[in-house]
């Protein structure tokens, strides 16, 4: 058996006497875009964080395609092609748009410890930014200031961030949070063309994008994994229904 | 090395280990709850002893200087805070290291404008001066002992006060998680008020306490500071209790390598060569010991937050 | 709104200004009081190259450290205890100063950049201090008191820059020289990292840098620079001191900085300059004059931000 793009053993995250991760246990296959829902405070979030990196986890073991990656930080994590975006929108407003996302390449492409040279004129570095800010649709925006840039594109930005890291497994979390109905639609079929060529965590609240857009769904609840299937079989599992869509969606 | 000046080495230490605990107990909590770096404290310790110096001298009585000193350290804390301080809680810590600077500044110039350039000397009380006979060939000045008391009390009491009461819990949980504490509806101005009150009216104490065995003079209160700071890091912020272990710590490696450091050395190296090393080390020993806590336990002995 | 170029006034011209004035002030000088005022703008210089290395990691990689002076102190103890030693060449004498300044930086650096905030703070001062009471316990090279120098360093044998002028000269160099490193370094792909930390750290780990190396590497940096512009203070006072890296030092040092504004290199230089001639001028008063250099800081503080530059803009009406 080939190994699955990310696999999580058995994480855990304890705050206190309250285990926000419990147990979590997930396999998800090479081009595979996963889904996981649950309601607020089921740890989402959370989990995000600590397979990326951000957070330590209290045990458990997070596999990139077959390699323990659990001791790594989150920039090392980063070099070796799991790449995350932010829920609340994470750029640099001070720098231009094409330099959020020229510095992303740098990091990818040789050294950072280069001391001479103007680096916002290598075209070395440009040229992949501007690719990936094609790839958003954000390249007439390229000289702004990426403070000024409006929320949507702002989310834009982010996912093009996120691109010229040139992931293999590439977590999303809510990538459509605040974002209108007309934003909300450019970034759903920015994500559709993404699918496929890379593996995708996606966490999302608009349930509808997410049905649209996964391949497998999971639901977290407390932590737990409760259900994991194809949408259609989320959809028909009673236990999500009172857990989560009885709620939320009903 | 003998046995005596050890024990008079070791109280010395204690001593100057509770003079840091009583300038550090306030100092870690502002930095633990507000997240506010204060230079100036140093400033309520010279202003304390200026003060007791001043009213000891009007009422010529040091006990009654005391005890008009206290409230005027704490009155002129508050003042501070009212005028500068709270204006600077929510800045960046830049600001709050450039502001309370300049008071420094303007502090330690001021006590010269007022009491002059040469240091004051405040007489011991009467009644507690000279030496007792702690064990044979063990004389020790009963003033030390004094400052040595109060402060291990003033330790106990503020150890009961933030375990016990409502207003110590309230501290202890801003120190570990302060936008909890004002969630909770507390008014996290007026907690931090009390505390940075209760911090310059502690330090006043103890500049109170030391004036009569050293020299009352501007900027006496800087390298204390510095000394506190060190304390703070070992201690971990926003605890009280490593603050007092911090403290009695860095008072006792820094008293007993001074004067010991060479004599130690000397078992090694040559004895020219192991006084110059041992007066060149000695200094530098807290520093080292603050390194190496720093490179085991970034967060300090006792971190408050989690 | 297009992001704003490197403005003429802002970047390019302001700083040749400034230099150009250095540079022909050697000429004004000679019409009267040319000892002074020579020795004068060469302090200031020479603090205008410390306060553009503390710039770099003050405003670029934000970074509060307090104990700057430390670098100032060990630059100038280079010179005082070599040429103690006989060696008075610059040639021995500056690889010297800055490679102590170097190992300095790489060693405090690594342990305090392991902290954050108020830490990070205490911890750089606490390290500065070290470096102040080691300099005092050295007996041998003068103590508490300090030392004077049989005379400034050689060039390759000649006593060239022993001349005011010669001097002043040299120091204008490596002041050019400094600042054009660190603007070099500040749009270099290095430079760009350590200003990205600035804006969002979290955002920067997350596209794979892990900045530990780096703001250790633009310490080193500024500490050794720092450690250049000691090699000068020794030189033009030919004394040192432990009066070099006191606290109060490292405070004035980043009092130089914001009063010129933060992160813009020139600023420092402003900065340095504004400071020390507010200092002779205040103390031209009364000898009290930190009783009113110490509230207008906290003036300054309160009311006024972005330091002198971001006042003046304001001034003209440039929005801050």
């Amino acid at each position: 058996m080939r190994d699955a793009a990310l696999a999580l053993r058995h994480l855990h995250k304890n705050y206190g006497a309250l285990a926000v991760t419990d147990d979590v246990t997930l396999s998800v296959p090479s081009g595979e875009l996963h889904a996981i829902i649950g309601p607020n405070g089921a740890g989402k979030t959370t989990l995000i964080h600590q397979i990326s990196g951000l957070i330590p986890s209290d045990s458990g073991h997070v596999l990139l395609g077959g390699q323990d990656v659990t001791a790594l930080s989150l920039p090392q994590r980063v070099h070796h092609g799991l790449v995350r975006s932010f829920q609340i929108t994470s750029i640099l407003p001070g720098f231009s748009v094409l330099e959020n996302v020229a510095l992303a390449v740098q990091a990818r492409l040789g050294t950072s410890f280069r001391f001479f040279g103007r680096a916002s004129a290598e075209e070395t570095l440009n040229a992949p930014a501007r690719a990936a800010l094609a790839e958003v649709g954000l390249l007439h925006r390229a000289d702004v200031r990426a403070g000024l840039l409006s929320h949507g594109e702002k989310r834009q930005l982010e996912l093009a961030i996120a691109l010229a890291a040139e992931p293999k497994v590439l977590l999303l979390d809510e990538p459509l949070a605040g974002t209108g109905p007309e934003e909300s639609a450019v970034l759903i079929a920015l994500l559709q063309r993404l699918k496929g060529r890379m593996t995708i965590i996606l966490i999302e609240h608009d349930m509808e994008a997410v049905f649209a857009l996964a391949d497998r769904v999971s639901v977290l609840v407390y932590g737990r994994i409760i259900a994991t299937g194809s949408p259609a079989e989320v959809r028909e599992n009673i236990d999500v229904r009172v857990a989560y869509l009885g709620e939320e969606v009903a | 090395m003998s046995l005596t000046l050890l024990y008079v080495q070791t109280l010395n230490g204690l001593q100057l280990g509770v003079l840091l605990f009583l300038i550090a107990a306030g100092l870690t909590l502002v930095f633990g709850v507000m997240d506010f770096i204060n230079l100036a404290h140093g400033v309520q310790y010279m202003i304390g002893a200026y003060l007791a110096a001043m009213f000891t001298a009007m009422t010529g009585n040091f006990f009654l200087g005391l005890a008009l000193a206290l409230p005027s350290a704490l009155a002129f804390g508050l003042l501070l805070e009212f005028l500068v301080f709270r204006h600077l809680y929510d800045r960046d810590h830049l600001d709050q290291v450039l502001a309370t600077f300049g008071i420094i500044l303007a502090l330690n110039q001021g006590v010269k404008v007022i009491w002059g350039a040469a240091p004051l000397s405040v007489p011991i009380p009467d009644s507690l001066t000279g030496a007792i006979v702690l064990m044979p060939g063990l004389l020790y000045p009963v003033w030390r002992l004094v400052i040595i008391g109060s402060g291990l009390a003033v330790a106990v009491l503020l150890g009961l006060l933030v375990t016990k009461t409502r207003i110590g819990m309230l501290v202890r949980a801003g120190a570990t998680n302060a936008p909890m504490v004002s969630a909770l509806g507390v008014d996290i101005g007026k907690l931090f008020m009390i505390v940075f009150g209760f911090g310059a009216m502690l330090a006043g104490f103890a500049g109170a306490m030391v004036a009569p065995i050293l020299s009352v003079e501007p900027g006496m209160g800087d390298n204390l500071l510095i000394l506190t700071f060190v304390v703070i890091v070992i201690g971990g912020i926003g605890s009280v209790r490593g603050a007092f272990i911090a403290a009695i710590l860095v008072g006792l490696v820094d008293t007993l390598g001074r004067s010991f450091g060479p004599t130690l050395l000397k078992a090694v190296m040559d004895p020219a060569a192991a006084s110059q090393t041992g007066r060149a080390l000695a200094p530098m020993l807290i520093y080292i010991l603050m390194a190496a806590v720093l490179f085991f336990r970034p967060a300090g002995l006792f971190p408050a937050k989690k | 709104m297009m992001v704003k170029r490197e403005t003429i006034f802002g970047r390019e011209a302001f700083p040749l200004v400034i230099f150009a004035v250095f540079a022909l002030m050697p000429i004004a000088a000679s019409f009267g009081a040319e000892n002074y005022l020579l020795s004068m703008v060469t302090r200031v210089m020479i603090f205008a190259i410390a306060a553009i290395s503390l710039d770099l990691i003050l405003g670029y990689g934000a970074l509060v450290s307090f104990g700057h002076a430390a670098f100032l102190g060990i630059g100038a103890y280079a010179v005082g205890m070599l040429s103690a030693h006989g060696v008075k060449d610059a040639a021995i004498q500056l690889p010297a100063a800055l490679l102590a300044s170097a190992t300095f930086a790489a060693i405090t650096g690594a342990l305090s950049l392991r902290t954050k905030g108020v830490y990070f703070i205490m911890i750089t001062l606490a390290f500065g201090q070290m470096a102040f009471f080691l300099a005092v316990s050295l007996a041998s090279y003068g103590g508490d008191d300090g030392m004077t120098l049989s005379g400034r360093t050689q060039l390759f044998g000649t006593d060239w820059i022993k001349r005011d002028r010669h001097f002043y000269y040299v120091v204008l160099a490596f002041l050019i020289g400094t600042y054009a490193l660190c603007r070099s370094l500040v749009v270099s792909r290095f430079g760009r990292v350590i200003r990205g930390a600035r804006e969002n750290p979290q955002r920067m780990a997350a596209i794979g840098y892990s900045l530990f190396r780096f703001q250790l590497a633009i310490y080193v940096i500024a500490g050794t620079l720092c450690g250049l512009a000691g090699f000068l203070l020794a030189n033009q006072s030919e004394f040192i001191s432990p009066a070099y890296m006191t606290w109060q030092r490292s405070g004035e040092l980043i009092v130089m900085v914001v009063l010129g504004g933060l992160g813009s290199l020139h600023g420092a230089v402003i900065g340095a300059a504004a400071f020390l001639l507010l200092e002779e001028w205040l103390s031209g008063f009364t000898e009290h004059w930190k009783l009113i250099f110490g509230p207008f800081l906290v003036v300054v503080v309160l009311f006024a931000r972005g330091g002198l530059m971001g006042a003046l803009k304001r001034l003209g009406g440039r929005g801050a």
